[in-house]
């Protein structure tokens, strides 16, 4: 094919496999916990030992339905688990409970922010089941698994194939992870394999009016949002490539087939074929009893469900003039947005709370690797730091300092600004004085700034960081660069 | 305070969890297994006073009507040692009928306790599905099996069964009501009670003898006043296929859990992950549960499901509403427990259908999910005892044993004891 006008588009439908953080497994008792030594968090049911009998964990139905609502789905009134069976070393029992034919959740969608716009991706179905357990092949010439993962509760969600980029899917996926972490129903680490992805992929590719479709290819387990933009990406080039060099590469010619990520490479690599697929055989597992979902149940859950991030977003950015990158960073933990709400209805100005928390608190917790509500910091004493930044008895700087002092002192914001000297100065003289030192100190500076046009700007910034180190980090930060500014002007002019 | 069944020995069937001993299930591939957690039922035994002195030989994984599909021994029966036990709960039934131990639990499935409870004179009760917790029974067919008791009279059955009964959170199956007080109820009367008989437990096949003892029997009842009513049952006679479908399926599923991996029998220098699956299965597994794993396997593949498996839900419904819409007219169906007496040794063992046929009468009951027991009521031409089977509607195990008491008060089949004092086993 030498056609040089075909015009291409991605098409992917995604599968994500979310852990739910429940205390407990999903049919045991067994807690779930990444990080115990292998085979500790085990027991008969989930050993799949002779007579040992599942029992449906409630708490992870009802945060399965939560999300099913967030994706605004159709909630099924009555399900059933049936077993999947296929013979592999990670899986005690050689079948695993999951639902086949009535899902908890069907028929939704679910809207994410690409570029400007809003795209609406639907949501095919969500459905629980247990997890595996985790072969462990880098042990010599031998196999060792460790089923502690063995039943922890996982979610599928399965979309339509609505997604036309690897960046739609990138965005999708973060979206998503956001969405479970904002309703608590899960902690979506990657890197402990809490949410994996399998995007379906292939290309419709378009040449001299007619239309083709490569055969779709499942990437299997995917657990970061770079591998999932990388992996489609390269997987939409290879199967255009192929159809190129053989035009029978298409749909229904040729079998769709499942392929690996390699991520050191930058490749996907075949894996098996689909018309090799298994027969999972499924069939109603007779140890559990169906699922029937009561009004009062779904009104209660219903209840539970909290304003979504992406709304939430927008609503921060309108309702309280945020940036759109501050609302985001603030909307990105629930905890931290309902933070940020509670201390603005404290009366403090909801601008200087926002910058507050994204410039100085969110930057303390991180660096203490704590969640910002866990800082110790009471929620009035931040609603005052942020009043007393916005009325001028403290400037930015002294702020940032403050704030660092609350960590381990109860005072008052405003004691500990008037104890520390830190109460900004608005007076002329003392301002001008800062001014002046700085200049006198700092000769080969106040050259740069009158005389060498590419250093002036870095040289001016300097100064005044001068002065106002001078002044005890009390001065008004406008004044002093006001009397900044007016100096240069005298000094230019000679005067 | 004493339990009720303080002191008192009994056996197991060695399909139920034990932390002492083995639990092989009659099978190579569990020859080794120590199970870390003991059945629901086992608590409840030693909770009430029970000594648990031993478990009892089954078909391998409950899986035939003999006790011959044993991969150990094969029991033989008390009361003519050339016959067989019955199965599969063929050692608890000839351990009862030999006085070895006053009561014993057993596991039915299609008629694991009933059969050779009638082959051995004994009494044995299948209890409703979801009477009795399933917690640390080893699953053959999941939807049918149930714990029962067996003994040599009603009383002692009763008695056990309280035991044992009860709701169990470990198993979702088993049914939140409560377990009334079963001694209490045995003096009802049977005057004014009225007992179905359907012609599809009468018909060829069955044993003249079986079917004269069974007949007397329903007759003294109906002397006692109790009123005989006719019934029909029109879909029993897809029991036997419907059964073989959904016990096999899932049979199937719940044996594929015996890898080789964590625990029990593997082999010994395995090639790779498939070799060691398919040898350790091979040569752990018997010929009768190899087969049942394969038919039940063929019937859930795709593109047989909904022509077996479905199909056979579907018929299983309607057995069940055969029996509701019976039970909205009588209180108890009364039918011979087999078509003949104890059998040969060896005499079925090489024809899988004439052995599944021996279940005919009790396969109905597990699929409908009601009560049902077998009570002695005769001895044929050859001395071997012959079983009344009384069935009742689902958790109506109080009128049941309360009727099936009233009989044994009239007779005393049940009291007489096997010529040879004790059970014999033969390698
Ligand atoms: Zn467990």
């Amino acid at each position: 094919m030498s056609d040089q006008t075909l015009t291409t588009r991605t098409i992917v439908g995604l599968e994500i496999h979310v852990q739910l953080q429940t205390k407990t497994k999903m049919f045991c008792g067994c807690p779930v916990r990444f990080e115990a030594p292998p085979n500790s968090c085990v027991c008969p049911v989930c050993l799949g030992h002779p007579g040992a009998l599942p029992v449906m964990n409630g708490q992870a139905y009802r945060w399965a339905v939560l999300t099913g609502m967030a994706l605004n789905c159709a909630i099924a009134r009555h399900t059933k688990w049936d077993r999947k069976s296929y013979f592999y070393p990670d899986l005690p029992k050689n079948y695993q409970i999951s639902q086949y034919d009535l899902p908890l959740a069907s028929d939704g969608y679910f809207e994410v922010q690409v570029g400007a716009g809003t795209k609406r991706v639907r949501i095919r179905r969500a459905h629980l089941e247990e997890d595996a357990g985790k072969n462990l092949h880098d042990t010599g010439n031998c196999t060792l698994v460790d089923l502690n993962r063995a039943g922890a509760p996982l979610l599928e969600i399965v979309t339509e194939p609505d997604i036309e980029s690897a960046e739609e899917a990138y965005v999708f996926c973060i979206e998503l992870q956001r969405l479970v972490t904002h309703l608590g129903v899960s902690e979506g680490v990657m890197q402990k394999g809490q949410m994996r992805f399998e995007p379906n992929v292939n290309v419709a590719i378009e040449s001299q009016g007619r239309e083709y479709r490569t055969p779709i290819v499942e990437i299997k387990n995917l657990n970061s949002f770079r591998a999932v933009r990388q992996a489609i990406e390269y997987e939409a080039q290879r199967q255009t490539a192929a159809w190129r060099e053989n035009a029978d590469y298409q749909l229904g010619t040729v079998p769709n087939e499942n392929r690996g990520w390699n991520a050191d490479k930058g490749v996907t690599e075949f894996q098996r074929g689909k018309e090799a697929a298994h027969d999972y055989r499924y069939f109603p597992d007779p140890d559990l009893v169906p699922v029937e979902v009561s009004d009062v149940m779904l009104e209660e859950i219903r209840a539970m469900l909290p304003e979504l991030p992406i709304a939430r977003r927008r609503r921060f950015a309108e309702q309280y003039g945020l940036s759109v990158k501050d609302a985001e960073t603030l909307v990105e933990h629930r905890a931290t947005a309902e933070l940020f709400e509670r201390v603005v209805a404290g009366g403090a100005p909801a601008e200087v709370v926002g910058k507050q928390l994204v410039n100085v608190w969110l930057k303390l917790a991180n660096d203490r690797g704590v969640a910002v509500t866990d800082l110790g910091v009471d929620e009035t004493r931040m609603a005052e730091l942020a009043k007393i930044a916005a009325d001028g008895t403290v400037n930015k700087t002294a702020a940032n300092q403050i704030a660092e002092i609350m960590l381990s002192r109860g005072e008052s914001p405003r004691q500990l600004a008037e104890e520390l000297g830190l109460v900004q100065v608005q007076d002329m003289d003392s301002t001008r004085r800062w001014v002046e030192e700085a200049f006198t100190a700092n000769e080969n500076a106040v050259r740069d700034a009158l005389q060498n046009p590419k250093k002036m700007q870095a040289a001016v910034g300097f100064l005044r960081g001068q002065a106002m180190k001078g002044s005890g980090g009390k001065a008004d930060p406008k004044l002093l660069g006001e009397l900044i500014e007016e100096r240069l002007a005298r000094l230019r002019t000679g005067s | 305070m004493l339990g009720p069944l303080a002191g008192v020995p009994m056996a197991v069937k060695d399909n139920m969890c034990t932390t002492f001993g083995a639990t092989t299930c009659g099978s190579r591939i569990l020859e080794s297994f120590r199970s870390r957690y003991d059945a629901h039922v086992i608590e409840r035994l030693e909770s009430a006073g029970a000594v648990v002195i031993g478990k009892t030989n089954l078909d391998e994984f409950a899986m035939g009507s003999s006790t011959e599909n044993s991969a150990y021994f094969t029991t033989l029966n008390p009361w003519d040692t050339t016959r067989v036990a019955g199965g599969s709960s063929g050692g608890s039934c000839a351990a009862v009928a030999a006085k070895i131990v006053p009561a014993a639990l057993g596991s039915d499935t299609g008629g694991s306790i009933r059969q050779p409870a009638a082959f051995c004179g004994v009494v044995g009760l299948k209890p409703s599905y979801g009477r009795v917790s399933r917690f640390g029974l080893v699953a053959f067919g999941s939807s049918l099996d149930q714990i029962g008791p067996i003994a040599t009279d009603v009383r002692d059955v009763a008695l056990v069964l309280s035991v044992i009964a009860g709701h169990d959170e470990r198993d979702s199956t088993s049914v939140d009501r409560p377990v009334p007080d079963y001694l209490a109820r045995l003096d009802r009367l049977v005057k004014g009670i009225r007992i179905g008989i359907s012609e599809e437990y009468f018909g060829e096949g069955l044993d003249r003898e079986v079917r004269e003892a069974v007949q007397a029997a329903i007759d003294l009842m109906a002397g006692e006043g109790a009123e005989v009513v006719p019934i029909h049952l029109p879909h029993m006679k897809y029991g036997i296929a419907c059964y073989y479908l959904v016990a096999t399926a899932e049979a199937s599923s719940n044996l594929a859990r015996f890898d080789g991996v964590r625990y029990g029998y593997r082999t010994p220098r395995p090639s790779d992950i498939l070799d060691l699956y398919e040898s350790s299965r091979g040569e752990g597994f018997g010929p009768e549960v190899k087969r049942r794993i394969m038919l039940g396997t063929y019937a859930l593949s795709s593109g047989y499901y909904d022509a077996y498996y479905l199909k056979a839900l579907k018929v299983r419904t309607l057995i069940k509403n055969d029996f509701e819409t019976a039970f909205e007219r009588v209180d108890v169906i009364a039918s011979p427990v087999t078509p003949t007496t104890a059998f040969g040794v060896g005499e079925k063992s090489s024809d899988p259908l004439a052995m599944y046929l021996s279940d005919i009468y009790t396969i109905s009951a597990n699929l409908a999910g009601i009560c049902a027991i077998s009570v002695p009521c005769g001895f044929d031409s050859q001395g071997l005892p012959i079983g009344l089977q009384l069935m009742g509607p689902a958790f109506g195990e109080e009128h049941l044993l309360a009727i099936a008491h009233q009989y044994q008060l009239r007779t005393d089949w049940h009291a007489c004891v096997p010529p040879l004092g004790s059970a014999v086993s033969r390698r």
